[in-house]
């Protein structure tokens, strides 16, 4: 059957999929709405973690990053920091956010630290970092429409935004849950297969992360030792030790990664969704379980790929592809001017290399590399069909479940917590819906004009999240002498320093005319990048809550009872709304 | 009662520093700062700081949280003070 054809098919029958299941698991309350009831399965809840959590960012746009553009090891940097924070929020945040039974993140900092002040800096921190991060998505159910509709990446960005919204304001808030774990096995199959193909190709391993470690059938040497050997012939460094800036941008880095998978609010409303503090705790490592099988997948999918483009574009050193004879995926991606060729010698070969003067594929989105995996190895179009459907289940379960913790937070936190407190349950429901549809137009709009490839984009909301909303949650809990002052003050200068940081590096709101300082090496701060400013922001934050802390009074009795409440595990009541 | 909590407590925070100490010196040092040095020995075809940094590392979060999972289950059983 022809692939256009297949994959309409493969798309269209888990989009029903996922639309009978919300259809079926819809909520009936504001509880079910919010939190699910609380009665999910500490696994299911695992399973779903891992769809919200894996976006478009870690399916598409990831190995791309760390084959391409973070040159192999460099790209550690979202490996290690995309799931070392599962760790932290295991130990330090869901455990007890679960015993404190509330809905969102706001919530708990304005009860913690008794003020709407604290809960208003709360909602800002988190609507930036998330805005943020829905931005990165876009850029991601671009790509992936843009090939899938075969099209330009504007149009499939439009198409992309359309179905977001449908999904989102009529459908995804309902059995968000139980859409979500649908959603994710249809990525992880999705991920895996093309994986497990390839590997079984290349070395005669099936399992990936075997076979990155494996000979080639074909000569005998090990993958990694070719690819060093293949990239550094083109003058690319090597594969295996060439690291993404210097030692401490790489460090800063993952710290950022870290900490702002802790503090991302809708990561964190996840564990509010399980019956126990136990089921919190255990949660989160089923999560990572479901998240560590795709991320172990990654660094194989990423060096095979790389290898395997190598070899399509020069088959044996000097002999170059003729692109008369380029291959049908070449052409596919040319159409959506992902994919850029320039004959700069005349001589109607395809040269790559890491010179910039001669270098010929003068344009390869790295955001490309997965979708185009399956056709560059000439799997099955069946496999094809699959990835651009896996690649739509990322990004949709992600951007619904960003949008569900934006919208919470405006209609939640800010319209019924503080300005409005008697509206009615529906005029709550109506006010997250139109708040949703904005934030759909926001990030459309701005994923026209993205500050980066979607991984990088989403790296930025992780130094928003590492800098405000993380340091703010754990002192609460394991610092009771915190008060509003200090958390407040904290969590400002935090988020107020990365930002700056970012700004003038990448353009206000990521418009790259209006930044003041040019996004290049010499005028980072100690050679971190922006994307990387997360952690640094973070210690700005610990330090400055100390320091306005120590000079004010400590708070209320209630207040550091709450804190002794949440601190022991017995007698967790269900989530509740006030 | 407070002693009781306060006990308890002091047993999580413990734990947790201890186990956050591994969370860091495995990726942060082993996969980072001295990554050059561990790549000297090889694991199959992986250089072994390049696997702890791509690999090794997150299997060993797994196994970090599922252990803090079990010790503070029998924490909280040792030290239960009534509730569920």
């Amino acid at each position: 059957m022809e692939l256009q054809t297949l994959t309409y098919i493969v798309v269209g029958l888990t989009f029903a999929t996922y639309i009978g299941i919300a259809i079926w698991a819809r909520a009936g309350s504001t509880k079910e709405f919010y939190v699910a009831g609380g009665g999910v399965h500490p696994i299911a809840n695992g399973m779903a973690t891992g769809a919200d959590w894996m976006s478009a960012a870690s399916f598409i746009s990831m190995a791309g990053l760390i084959g391409f553009s973070y040159q192999g090891y460099g790209g550690s940097v979202f490996l290690l920091g995309w799931t070392g924070g599962y760790v932290l929020l295991a130990m330090c945040l869901a455990p007890y956010l679960r015993k404190f039974g509330k809905f969102t993140v706001p919530e708990f900092i304005g009860d913690r630290y008794y003020s709407n002040t604290a809960k208003v800096v709360a909602v800002i921190c988190l609507i930036l970092a998330s805005v943020t991060y829905v931005i990165g998505q876009m850029k991601g159910i671009g790509v992936a429409f843009s090939r899938f509709l075969e099209t330009s990446y504007e149009a499939g960005l439009t198409a992309g935004m359309v179905i977001v919204f449908i999904y989102a304001v009529l459908g995804g808030m309902k059995g968000i849950t139980y859409t979500q774990i649908a959603q994710y096995v249809v990525l992880i199959f999705a991920y895996t297969i093309p994986a497990i193909f390839i590997s079984l190709e290349l070395t005669g391993n099936p399992i990936p992360q075997l076979g990155l470690g494996s000979t080639l059938v074909s000569d005998g040497t090990y993958v990694l030792d070719k690819l060093n050997q293949v990239v550094t012939e083109l003058g690319f460094a090597e594969y295996t030790t060439s690291t993404r800036g210097s030692t401490l941008n790489m460090f800063v880095y993952t710290m950022s990664l870290m900490i702002g998978t802790a503090g991302l609010p809708h990561v964190i409303i996840r564990f509010f969704t399980v019956p126990s503090v136990k089921d919190a705790r255990k949660s989160a490592g089923w999560a990572l379980v479901f998240i560590a099988i795709l991320y172990t997948t990654a660094p194989a999918v990423a060096g095979m790929a790389r290898l395997n483009l190598m070899s399509t574009i020069e088959p044996t050193p000097g002999n170059y592809l003729a692109y008369d004879e380029r291959p049908q995926w070449f052409k596919n991606w040319e159409t959506t001017g992902l994919l850029k060729y320039e004959d700069k010698n005349d001589d109607g070969l395809v040269q790559y290399s890491a010179d910039k003067a001669t270098n010929e594929m003068v344009k390869i989105d790295n955001d490309i590399l997965v979708l185009a995996n399956p056709e560059i190895a000439r799997l099955p179009n069946w496999v094809i069909a699959l990835v651009a459907a896996g690649g739509l289940a990322a990004a949709l379960s992600t951007a619904a479940g960003l949008l569900l913790a934006i919208s919470s937070a405006i209609s939640h936190d800010l319209l019924k917590g503080i300005i409005r407190p008697d509206i009615s349950e529906k005029a709550e429901l109506n006010a997250s819906r139109i708040a949703m549809g904005f934030t759909v137009l926001l990030a459309g709009y701005l994923g026209f004009n993205p500050p980066d490839f979607a991984a990088g984009t989403v790296a930025l909301a992780f130094g928003l999240a590492a800098s405000s909303i993380f340091p703010a949650i754990m002192l609460g809990i394991f610092y009771k002498r915190m008060n509003t002052a200090g958390a407040v003050a904290g969590m400002l200068s935090g988020i107020g320093v990365t930002l700056f940081y970012v700004f003038q590096h990448k353009g206000i709101m990521f418009v790259q005319s209006t930044s003041f300082l040019g996004d290049l090496d010499p005028n980072w701060f100690l050679g971190i990048e922006p994307n990387a400013f997360g952690a640094v922001g973070a210690v700005v934050n610990f330090v400055v809550a100390f320091a306005v802390c120590k000079i004010t009074a400590e708070p209320p009795k209630h207040v550091q009872d709450l804190v002794d409440f949440i601190r022991a595990p017995h007698g967790a009541g269900d989530a509740t709304s006030h | 009662m407070k002693n009781n909590a306060e006990a308890y407590w002091k047993a999580n925070v413990s734990l947790i520093v201890k186990l956050l100490i591994i969370w860091f010196v495995v990726p942060f040092l082993g996969g980072i700062v001295f990554v050059d040095t561990l790549n000297q020995i090889s694991l199959g075809g992986y250089p072994l700081g390049f696997w702890i940094a791509q690999q090794g590392s997150i299997y060993m979060f797994v196994v970090l949280i599922f252990y803090y999972a079990k010790k503070m289950s029998d924490l909280d059983d040792q030290f239960s003070n009534g509730g569920e």
